[in-house]
């Protein structure tokens, strides 16, 4: 049935309520089920040996006295995971990075995993494993990566993007611009000029849930996975397509997932546990351990940054300009490219131009971030901003309404906005009460902008409708930010019930039609879309049972506020008849009813948000306090505004922690030195005052109650709010993220000197 | 791996004296059981000291505070007489970790783990704390500051137990204090730390002083040269300046991920100037 997405503007009843989420009993009482609570019958324990090494050719691998091991029953390395990959070098790059094959191109690098009887044994078994490493040249700097004597990691690799194809190998992997009009021009017209140089340091998304799977293949071909994952239907295509299994013959089962904002979209251990359960026979229980989670999955790019922009007197910005390097681990990447689609996207400029270098080094594979690359392009583009608006003599706020994108502005990356919220994010922040709040000694206000694209993609639900009216609703989005609550309140709307009536369960690869994985800010907008299909569709059969037990016309039952109703007064005696009424009678009038829904949510509709932030800076130790912070960001329509302001919150404490403490920290030896949460320093309870929040409403035209992706966008302005925030607290421009203390102090007593 | 909970101090001794160099002295456990996730860690023997009679206790005398080396940091802060007598020493105690290590770790063990960056360790220094050790030969006391004596290693030979931590009731006007930099507001490692503890005379001005400096070394270190500065000033900005400086000059930190060299000797100096205004005030002085 075809299905109009169209935004309707209605009344909503349950939609913007805000009940208690169904899992949250579960979650609070340790009953919910997460990637290592699973076991079965016979389980065997994996552990992984890594590459202690940054770079290094895998010279000779000797196996045998750990498969002799008593209690080891199967030893496996890259020659268990044959290259199946067909020339598909994304793919290859994921294999690789699951076994190393020549080389161990990071610290951390997996090179072979045993599955013994219990933990003990496995560990027993790593020790014997001899591999003998001939250690090469590293470089894990994204500057010292891009020079031209800097060791190359691969032979192979030569810059793409730039003409003439080159003839020597590289660690750029690619170059890409995005960009209109004419920049040279426009800074020829400019009154100012800002420039500077930044870097912004790698951090990981530091989920608390570590990777964990039970993998289980059986002799028959078939196989089961049960696994934390942000997107078990790709986890499903990825590992069958590494290990040549039948797509429909392995089931994939997402557990609850404690965090992933990106994190957990990529295949690391799965691939690996079912090429132990194959080889042993029996299923197979994989745990990352902390330090396994830091040294080989995530993390975000490292990056170096170069801005320009140029205004006129009168605060115009005649033409913006910015060079984006991105590392993104040992093999290619695509993040830089974000990094340069969205620097300027905030902005309405004619003239703009942005190049991204995608720069390899020996540091683990990059994976999404939540917003990927945004945040550290919006912190190099927002603190320019502020710093020409110091320039100017004009308030940062307003500088940036007078520049900013509205509808109908031609975007920097190159599609033209609809409706957007940029602006009245921007209007709510200059009449906020924390923008004229009084600030106090060593205290410092910034704010900055950002924006993320949202994704929609592949979506397919059922929603089944109990004999006692009670509604199942099975989506096959993983819920990692409350979208069981929100989805269940978008079934509860559209069949006119309870909220309490409906349940909602995320369901297995076996169970359901593919879905695109938990990414994008997707998981609500597209599964809330699937779900009003599949309601209306449940509603239109309702609609004929109702007609079949009154024996009318079907043209002549309407569906209202939860009733089939028949039309018109010819009817006048019937009364409605309640979805409990049609479903009690289902066995008497057709059988089971159900919708389904299958669909492609497009026109996920772009997000923008404003912060401000406010800190104080211990100028004799250079120690930062969040003393203020306010997020405000276009929801389009908050389906459960808790939830929302849960993103928002989240979000803002993510990029704080990244703007002022985290950070990877390699020694000369190319191993990284702070794998764990005691020296990897994301913010505790009590280093953030709580983050208020506002919800803008600008309804997105492409979905029927407005709702716009809010997970991702409220990471992209905290590094430079912050940022912003202490350079004007200490009256020194920070550009190296993170401002951990011996930064700024650093910087003050250059400044001092 | 052997567990032992022994009931007397002298069968602790004497099963640490029989065993291999792996075997460990559990009583927190607020390290020990960390480092056991470790891969490369294997322990043979671990004796649980907690099951010893007064190893849980405070003891007042007439004139000291003996703490069993099993005393939770958490039972410090609930001690009124001890709180009184030495603020500082308890402040950093409950500094270690989280509340729910507080109510684990033991100041005993804080000193034995050897960390430079241990908290309550230069509180303890700085308030010239003795530790009471057991061993196979019997009892022997020796200053706290004389424990550690690198990363991880103790002066502590094989056999020996550290009972107690005894800390002498505070002479009048007298005041000791710990602060330590961590760039979060807690659960966190001080990537330095300064105790100081002083006595005033009776005009007011400082009659002596310890201050021990830690993370900014191998080991935590009283400082006397740091502790010159001070005596016979009612802590003028100029003695406060020199305080710094010779706390910046006495630092000879490394360059790791918790702080570099400069950023160390600087706040090593900041720190013990503001950790001496409490000391001071704590002892009654005024500027």
């Amino acid at each position: 049935m075809s299905f109009d997405a169209a935004y309707q503007s209605q009344k909503l009843k349950s939609v913007g309520t805000r009940p208690l989420r169904p899992d949250g009993v579960d979650k609070v009482t340790g009953r919910a089920r997460y990637g290592a609570d699973f076991n079965m019958p016979g389980q065997l324990v994996a552990r992984v040996l890594r590459s202690p090494h940054a770079h290094a050719r895998i010279v000779r691998m000797d196996t045998g006295a750990a498969e002799a091991l008593k209690g080891v029953k199967a030893v496996v390395t890259a020659a268990d995971l044959p290259d199946l990959t067909n020339g598909d070098a994304e793919l290859f790059a994921v294999l690789d990075n699951c076994m190393a094959r020549t080389k161990a191109l990071y610290d951390g690098h997996a090179v072979a995993a045993v599955a013994a009887i219990d933990e003990r044994t496995a560990k027993q078994a790593l020790k014997l494993i001899e591999v003998e490493y001939e250690i090469l040249p590293h470089v894990v700097d994204v500057d010292a990566a891009m020079v031209a004597d800097a060791p190359i990691l691969n032979d192979e690799l030569f810059t793409g993007g730039v003409d003439p194809k080159p003839d020597t190998p590289s660690n750029v992997a690619n170059r890409a611009e995005f960009g209109h009009g004419d920049v040279d021009a426009g800074f020829a017209e400019a009154d100012f000029i800002v420039e500077r140089s930044y870097k912004t340091e790698q951090t990981h998304q530091g989920y608390i849930e570590p990777h964990a799977c039970v993998a289980s293949c059986n002799p028959d071909g078939t196989a089961e996975l049960w696994v934390c994952t942000q997107g078990h239907f790709v986890f499903r295509q990825n590992c069958a397509d590494l290990l040549g299994l039948e797509v429909s013959k392995l089931r994939v089962t997402s557990s609850e997932i404690g965090g992933g904002f990106g994190g957990k979209t990529h295949v690391w251990a799965e691939p690996v546990a079912l090429a132990l359960s194959r080889k042993a026979g029996r299923p197979v229980k994989l745990v990352m351990s902390r330090d396994e989670v830091f040294r080989a999955s995530g993390p975000t790019s490292a990056t170096s940054i170069d801005v320009k922009i140029g205004a006129k007197a009168d605060g115009k910005i005649t033409a913006a300009m910015a060079t984006l390097r991105y590392s993104s681990g040992p093999y290619p990447g695509m993040w830089a490219e974000l990094g340069a689609m969205t620097s300027f996207a905030c902005y309405d400029l004619e003239n703009v131009k942005t190049v991204g270098f995608e720069v390899i080094v020996n540091r683990p594979k990059v994976a999404a971030y939540r917003a990927p690359s945004a945040p550290m392009a919006a912190f190099a583009v927002e603190s320019a901003i502020d710093e020409l608006a110091q320039k100017l003599g004009v308030n940062a706020v307003e500088l940036r309404i007078k520049n900013a994108a509205r509808e109908g502005t031609k975007s920097s990356y190159g599609p033209v906005y609809g409706p957007i919220g940029i602006g009245p994010t921007l209007e709510a922040a200059q009449s906020h009460p924390h923008m004229s709040a009084p600030l106090g000694k060593n205290q410092g206000r910034g704010m900055a902008c950002g924006f993320w694209f949202n994704f929609g993609g592949q979506t397919c639900s059922d929603l089944n409708v109990n004999a006692d009216g009670t509604v199942a609703l099975a989506v096959g989005t993983v819920d990692v930010g409350g979208s069981r609550a929100s989805l269940s309140l978008i079934a509860a709307e559209e069949l006119g019930i309870d909220y309490k009536d409906v349940k909602a369960v995320v369901a297995d690869t076996a169970t359901l039609g593919y879905n695109d994985m938990t990414d994008g800010s997707r998981g609500t907008f597209s599964s809330s879309m699937a779900t009003i299909s599949a309601a209306r569709n449940a509603i239109a059969i309702m609609r004929a049972r109702a007609a079949l037990t009154w024996d009318i016309p079907v043209e002549d039952v309407y569906w209202e506020d939860g009733h089939a109703k028949a039309a018109g007064t010819k009817y006048g005696n019937l009364s409605p008849l309640s979805v409990r009424d049609i479903a009690a009678e289902s066995g008497n009038t057709g059988g089971p009813i159900a919708g389904h829904s299958e669909l492609v949510a497009d026109g996920a509709g772009v997000s923008f948000a404003t912060h401000i932030c406010d800190v104080e800076v211990d100028p004799e130790t250079g120690a930062t306090s969040i003393i203020r912070y306010t997020v405000i960001q276009d929801a389009g329509k908050a389906v459960h505004p808790s939830y929302v302001e849960g993103q928002y919150q989240g979000g803002a404490a993510q990029g704080i922690g990244w703007a002022l403490n985290e950070e990877y920290i390699y020694g000369a030896d190319g191993r990284l030195q702070n794998s764990g949460f005691l020296d990897y320093r994301i913010p505790v309870c009590s280093d953030l005052p709580m983050i208020d929040t506002q919800i803008l409403e600008i309804p997105n035209p492409n979905h029927p109650y407005g709702v716009r992706g809010v997970g991702e966008t409220s990471i992209v302005p905290p590094l430079a709010a912050t940022a912003n925030a202490v350079s004007n607290a200490v009256g020194v421009r920070m550009s190296h993220i993170p401002m951990s203390p011996p930064r700024i102090l650093a910087a003050l007593n250059a400044e001092r000197d | 791996m052997r567990y032992e909970r022994p009931e007397t101090i002298m069968d602790a001794t004497a099963l640490l004296a029989q065993a291999s160099d792996s075997a460990f002295v559990l009583a927190g456990g607020t390290d020990l059981l960390v480092k056991m996730q470790n891969d490369d860690f294997e322990a043979e023997l671990v004796v649980d000291i907690k099951s010893i009679a007064g190893m849980a206790d405070v003891v007042e005398t007439d004139d000291s505070f003996v703490i069993g080396a099993a005393v939770p940091c958490a039972a410090l802060g609930e001690h009124e007489a001890l709180c009184a007598a030495w603020p500082g020493v308890v402040e950093a105690a409950n500094l270690i970790g989280s509340t729910q290590i507080q109510g684990r770790c033991t100041v005993a063990g804080n000193l034995c783990n050897a960390s430079p960056a241990a908290d309550s360790v230069p509180a303890l220094v700085a308030a010239n704390a003795q530790a009471r050790i057991a061993g196979p030969d019997g009892i022997r006391t020796v200053a706290v500051e004389d424990i550690p004596t690198g990363p991880g290693k103790t002066s502590l030979a094989k056999g020996e137990i550290i009972e107690a931590i005894v800390l002498a009731k505070p002479t009048d006007r007298s005041g000791d204090a710990y602060l330590r930099f961590i760039p979060r507001t807690e659960m966190d490692i001080a990537v330095v730390g300064v105790g100081v503890c002083l006595a005033l005379n009776d005009d007011g001005a400082v009659a002596s002083v310890r201050v021990a400096l830690g993370a900014v070394g191998p080991t935590v270190m009283l400082c006397p040269e740091a502790a010159e500065t001070l005596v016979g000033t009612k802590l003028e900005d100029a003695a406060l300046e020199a305080l710094a400086a010779a706390c910046s000059a006495a630092s000879t930190p490394i360059d790791d991920k918790r702080g570099t060299v400069d950023f160390r000797k600087q706040v090593a100096g900041v720190l013990a100037r503001r950790a001496a205004l409490i000391a001071f005030e704590r002892a009654g002085g005024s500027q």
